[in-house]
Parts: structure tokens; sequence; C-alpha cells
């Protein structure tokens, strides 16, 4: 009886209401993403073409903040260890994670106790994980005094201060905070592959390394995907493992684009160069982003 | 006797009434800062105090963390909203970027009336003034150009305090044969360029100091006095412990404190360590001017707001009368550890090492050699500064050349100004 006179109820205001109830449901956060994100980065960009310092300034300047930022050394510096930083920590993450994962993966006892403890790192912030490994990492404290103690007086590992190695230390720290999340990705990717495949190719002679290479690991491209996409925006964003573990130092060795903005923009009072490199940041994000997006879509479109 | 008690409760409520009109016609201030830390909190205190007294309403908005950067953040957004502190913890051209905003209020009518003019060193009266009117008040002075020794390690290579930059090299020298670590220092980028511009007070001299680092003089940035500059520091990068890289100041210092290190060269806040681990200056440590003539002058002041609020702008005034006077400037450097601003104040009660900054002062007055500090912010804006930094502590962390460093020295801080 109510379901039909639901069903035809006209224009009852109950009816309207259900009627738009998703949309008024959404409309707020829409409205705060659209100003919060999508506002403030335009207004970002507005400011990248000002001549803004202390305070905001709103006349138009031109390219003169890109300019001046590309013409500053510290830049130059960022841009570069962002490369080798993005670059190690992606592949080492994808490494280990893969290969912790097929480990996992042989029906070992045990697993779960071993997953969580792989997994684990990920759960503590990088404030936490920097500040450990600076210690771990400190000649004077850690790996160096220890292995010296240990009756080794030329051993030498001093790469936190030492401004041509620092960034590795970084990247050591990075990696072992997320490559147990990229273990269980490719874990949950392994179990998804249908068992009936692993058997025909050990029907058909395949060994346990043949099937890895040729049947489950080509199966696993999205996570691949997946993975490349998240560690790419964990590594282009990067900030306070760097501020805890090296606080950029020695000098700037260690600066990536995050922290280089955050110098400018609260350090030095130079609002508009700091906004110009956030851009940077953004276009740099947007070019890795839309190719992905694109095949996403068109992928769910087929 | 009824009669006898509600008189009693008129008079009690009358001198309620009374002191909330004074503390009305005293006003309200809200200070916005970041003085947190032990001995800062407690200066700060004194003046929270010296203002209550007086009958007015103290809010007080401390904001730690970063140096000041998360209270020039708050500041920021608070003057943008148009609601602004009406007190600031500022210093050096910072005080110049505000008020070109247009945002500083003017207190000169307390100023002149009080003779600051007469009571303050020239060079820090014009840091407090915009356009010739005063808009901050300073609370201290801080000398930055320290040199901190430990005697009974300068008695075991038999050295002497040293005085010149040569002597020093030869003091350092030996307590590196000695096996000990001759320079104290943490390597964070401040630090480093606090080095540099004692460094380039010592071998430059004042005239040069105000040239390169303050005027940003384009010849004196690329002269051969800089590339010596650089020289020295390249110096004392080799009297450095390996593991200085990110060490804090007051580990540094309690490096010389404990006789692992010879000498630290830092500004006279190093001294509040050595006090507070219950040393005596001019026995358990030594205090004397880095090698060179003259005066790296830092300073902390307070900077005001325009404020649309009457009780504020009443505060406002009493205030900055109240930073200058001769009590609150005694007990705050006290608990600071630095000296006071306003030069009348009598240094009785102060310490060997501030009795000594002082006479250096006066001396540094006399004789036309009195610098703002560029690493402490009072010389430069802090894009300039950062400049500074970045080029001094690359320097430091690399094998750069010291014609290298001064040509990219020039060219950042070109572009710096652009």
């Amino acid at each position: 009886m109510s379901a039909s006179a639901r069903s035809d109820g006209g224009g009852g205001p109950l009816r309207l209401l259900e009627k738009w109830l998703p949309q008024i449901v959404l409309a707020p956060i829409f409205g705060l993403s659209l100003f919060f994100v999508y506002g403030f980065t335009a207004w970002t960009l507005y400011i990248s073409f000002t001549k803004s310092r202390i305070l905001p300034v709103y006349e138009w300047a031109g390219l003169i903040q890109y300019e001046r930022l590309w013409s500053t050394p510290r830049w130059y510096v960022a841009v570069e260890n962002l490369f080798v930083f993005g670059g190690l920590f992606i592949f080492g993450c994808l490494a280990i994670g893969l290969v912790l994962a097929i480990l996992l993966d042989q029906r070992i006892r045990a697993e779960g106790a071993l997953r969580t403890i792989y997994l684990y790192p990920m759960a503590l912030s990088f404030i936490v994980t920097g500040t450990a490994w600076k210690w771990i990492l400190n000649p004077g404290l850690g790996v160096e005094k220890l292995v010296r103690d240990l009756g080794f007086p030329n051993f030498t590992f001093d790469w936190l201060v030492n401004p041509d190695y620092a960034i590795y230390t970084v990247v050591i720290a990075a990696i072992w905070q997320s490559s147990g999340y990229v273990m269980a990705l490719f874990l949950a990717g392994l179990r998804s592959v249908d068992d009936d495949l692993i058997k025909a190719a050990a029907i058909d002679g395949a060994g346990p390394i043949r099937s890895y290479v040729s049947v489950i690991l080509p199966m696993l491209g999205p996570v691949f995907l997946s993975s490349v996409i998240i560690l790419t925006h964990l590594a282009i964003k990067s900030f306070d493992l760097v501020i805890a573990l090296t606080g950029g130092g020695p000098g700037y060795a260690t600066d990536l684009p995050a922290t280089f903005m955050y110098a400018f923009a609260f350090q030095r009072s130079e609002l508009g160069m700091a906004a110009a490199s956030a851009i940077m940041m953004l276009t740099t994000i947007v070019a890795i982003m839309v190719p992905y997006l694109y095949s996403e879509l068109r992928g769910s479109q087929r | 006797m009824a009669y006898g008690r509600l008189s009693l409760v008129g008079a009690c409520a009358a001198g309620l009434l009374l002191s909330s009109t004074a503390a009305f016609a005293q006003g309200e201030v809200e200070v916005l800062h970041w003085w947190t830390s032990g001995g800062e909190a407690k200066a700060v205190g004194e003046l929270k105090d010296a203002y209550e007294a007086q009958g007015g309403t103290w809010v007080d908005s401390p904001i730690a963390g970063g140096g000041g950067d998360a209270a020039m953040t708050a500041l920021r957004a608070r003057v943008v909203a148009g609601d602004p502190p009406t007190a600031v913890q500022l210093k050096g051209p910072g005080i110049q970027e505000w008020a070109e905003q247009g945002v500083l209020a003017d207190v000169s009518d307390v100023a002149s009336e009080e003779n600051w003019d007469d009571k303050l060193p020239a060079v820090l009266a014009d840091i407090m003034k915009y356009d010739g009117e005063y808009v901050a008040a300073p609370v201290n002075i801080h000398r930055v150009d320290w040199l901190w020794a430990n005697p009974e390690v300068l008695a075991k290579v038999d050295a002497e305090m040293p005085t010149t930059w040569d002597e020093f090299n030869a003091v350092a020298d030996k307590l590196q044969e000695a096996g000990i670590t001759p320079l104290a220092h943490g390597g964070q980028p401040w630090q480093d360029a606090t080095l540099f511009e004692v460094v380039a007070l010592g071998v430059g001299g004042p005239d040069f100091y105000r040239k390169a680092l303050v005027e940003l003089d384009q010849d004196a940035l690329t002269s051969d006095t800089m590339v010596a500059v650089f020289d020295q520091l390249r110096k004392l990068r080799g009297y450095v412990d390996p593991n200085f890289s990110g060490r804090e100041w007051n580990l540094a210092t309690q490096m010389v404190m404990n006789g692992e290190a010879g000498f630290q060269i830092m500004g006279d806040w190093a001294k509040g360590e050595f006090l507070a681990a219950g040393q005596v200056p001019g026995e358990d440590f030594l205090c004397a001017a880095a090698p060179g003539d003259g005066f790296i002058l830092n300073s902390d002041s307070i900077a005001f707001f325009k404020v649309r609020d009457e009780e504020q702008q009443k505060g406002e005034k009493v205030l900055a009368s109240l930073i200058m006077s001769p009590d609150f400037q005694e007990s705050f450097n006290l608990a600071k550890g630095s000296i006071p601003a306003n030069e009348n104040v009598p240094m009785d009660d102060f310490d060997h090492c501030a009795q000594t900054s002082k006479e250096d002062l006066e001396a540094a007055i006399e004789s036309d050699s009195l610098v703002p500090s560029m690493a402490h912010e009072m010389a430069v804006p802090r894009s300039v500064r950062g400049e500074f930094l970045d080029v001094v502590t690359n320097f430091f962390n690399s094998d750069m050349s010291s014609e290298d460093a001064v040509q990219t020295l020039a060219t950042s801080i070109d572009r710096a100004r652009l």
C-alpha cells in the first residue's frame, strides 16, 4: 500500500526530498572541496604570478617568480633530490615488497604474524621513523659506533652527515617504512590469482620460478600501477621524514621540493616564490596522474 | 552594627568598582610572542607582572615552535583578517617589512616624552623606527660575537684566550694535536651564518661588515676581503668534529662545559646554559669578545600594531612606556642573560660577562663599530638573509672554493633583491 503510494505519489514534499536527497547530502562536501582544494589551488596559482613577499599582494607580475625559482641553485638541489629519492624509493619498495610478498605466499607458518610485523612500520608516522633512523644512522651514537665498539675501529658509515650521501639515508628510512605496505598490496594481488591457472602451469611443466615470471606476475599489472601511483605521490609530498631525519641538511643537501616550499613561504617571507614552487610540484603530479586517470577512465568505459 | 556591615559591603563594592575602573584606565594588551622556553618564559612573565601591576589586562598569546615561523604564520593570518594582536615580538628589518604594509602603530608620543633617542644606541633606534617614527620598543641587547672557552682545556695545551684569528688558529691547532675538538659547533644554517658574520667582522672590520652584510654592496661582496673571510671559515670547518651536522647550539655549549671541546662561537644566550649548569663565569668558563674589533648587535623587540579598540590603544602606550622603563629592563635581562637596551640602566646586579658586554657596547658606539647581526635578522630582510644562509651553509658542508662561494653569494643576493 505504502509502496504503491510512493511510486505514484506525484509531487509530494517527501517524494521531492527523496529525489533530491543524494544531491542535498553531497552538496556541502562538494562545496567544501571545491572551495578548500580547488579554490586554494587557484589562489596559489594566482599568487605565483605576483610579487608577494611577507603578505599576499594581488598585482600581476608575470613569470618573475618562476624565473627567480629556476635561477636558484637550491631549487635544483631539491628537484635533483626528488628524482634520486623518488626513483630509488619507488624501485626499492617495489622490489622488496614484491620479494616479501612472494616469500609470504609460500603458505608458510605464522603468516599472519609475519605479515603484521612487515606491515607495522606503516603504522608509524614519518616523524617517528625519521627520529629513530636519525639516531641509528648518527655516526657518534648508532651503527658506526656499534661496529667500531665491536672491534672494527676503521669502520665508517657516516652517510647522515655527508652531504653527498645524506639523501640516501632518507631513501633507506622511507623504504623501511613503506615496503611492508607494498608487500600487503602485492600479497592481496597474488592471492587473487586464480588457482586453476597456477595448476595449469604446473601441469604444463612450469617450475615455481617460471610460473611466477610467466603466469602470475603479468597478472599483477594493476597492482604494480596502483603501487607506483601511491609511492609517487608519497615521494613528491615527502616532507616530515626529511625534517625529522636530516632537517634538510647537512646544509641544504637533502632538500626536497616540499621542504623548499615550506622554507620559502614560512621562514623567508617569499610567498610568491613558494607558490611558484608549489605549482611546479602540482604540475609534476598532474603530469603523472593525468595519463593514469585517462587510462582508468578509458578502461571503465570499455 | 548592621549599618557598619553595610558600609563595609559598600566600601568593598566601591573598592571593586575602583579597581575595575583602574583596569579600565590602563587598557588591555594582547601580546603575541614565541618566548616559550624556560628562561624566556620567565622573562616575559616579568613583563606581564609589571603590566598587570599597573592595573591593565594582559592577554597572552604564546605560539611555540620553529624560531617564530609558526608565530609569523599566525600573525599573517590575523593581519589579513583585520584582527591583529596589540603587540608582537618582531625584530630587525622584519619591523620595517610590516611597517611598509601599513599595519604598525606609531608610539612616537611616548618615545619623545621619554627621550628614547637618548636612551638607545643610534643603530638600534633606527631599527625601531619607520619613517622616523617609533613603531617598536627593544627589550634587550644580545651580543653575537662571543668566544666561549673551557679554561681547563686551554690549560692542558698551555694556551691563553686568543685575541686575533691567527692566535685562534694556533691554539686550535694545538688542541687538535692534543686530541681535543677545538671548536664546538652545531651544523644548522643559522649557526653556520653566525660563524660567518663573526669572522666577517673579525677579518674585514666594521666598515667592510657594514658594506657587505648590511648595505649589500656588490663590490664589497666580491672583494678579496670576502674571499679571506671564506678562507678563515674553511679553517674553522677543519676545527669542528665530524659529527656536528644538525646539532643544536646548546649541545655544542655542553661540549665546552664537559671539556670535549675548547671553544664555541655563539651569542650570549650560551651564557644561560653555563649558568643553568651552575658554572661561574671567569672560573668554570671564560667569555671574551671574538677576535676582531666591533660588536655585533642582536636585539629582541616588541612591535605595536594598529588596533581599533580604544582600550587596546591605551594599553599599547602603557606597554611601550613600560618596556623601556629601567626596572623592567633590569629584571627582564637578568632573567634572559642579555643586557638592557636602555643605556641608563645600572649594571651592578649583572655578572662579569654582561658587564664586559656593556663596556664593549659603549666603546663600540664611541668608535662607530657597532653593527647589526645578519644571521639574527637585524640587518637584512629574511629573503636576503636566507640567501646568505644557503651559500654559507653550502660552503661549510662541501669543498666549494672561497672564490666560488663569493661569486655565488653575490649573484644570489642580487636575485633575492629582485
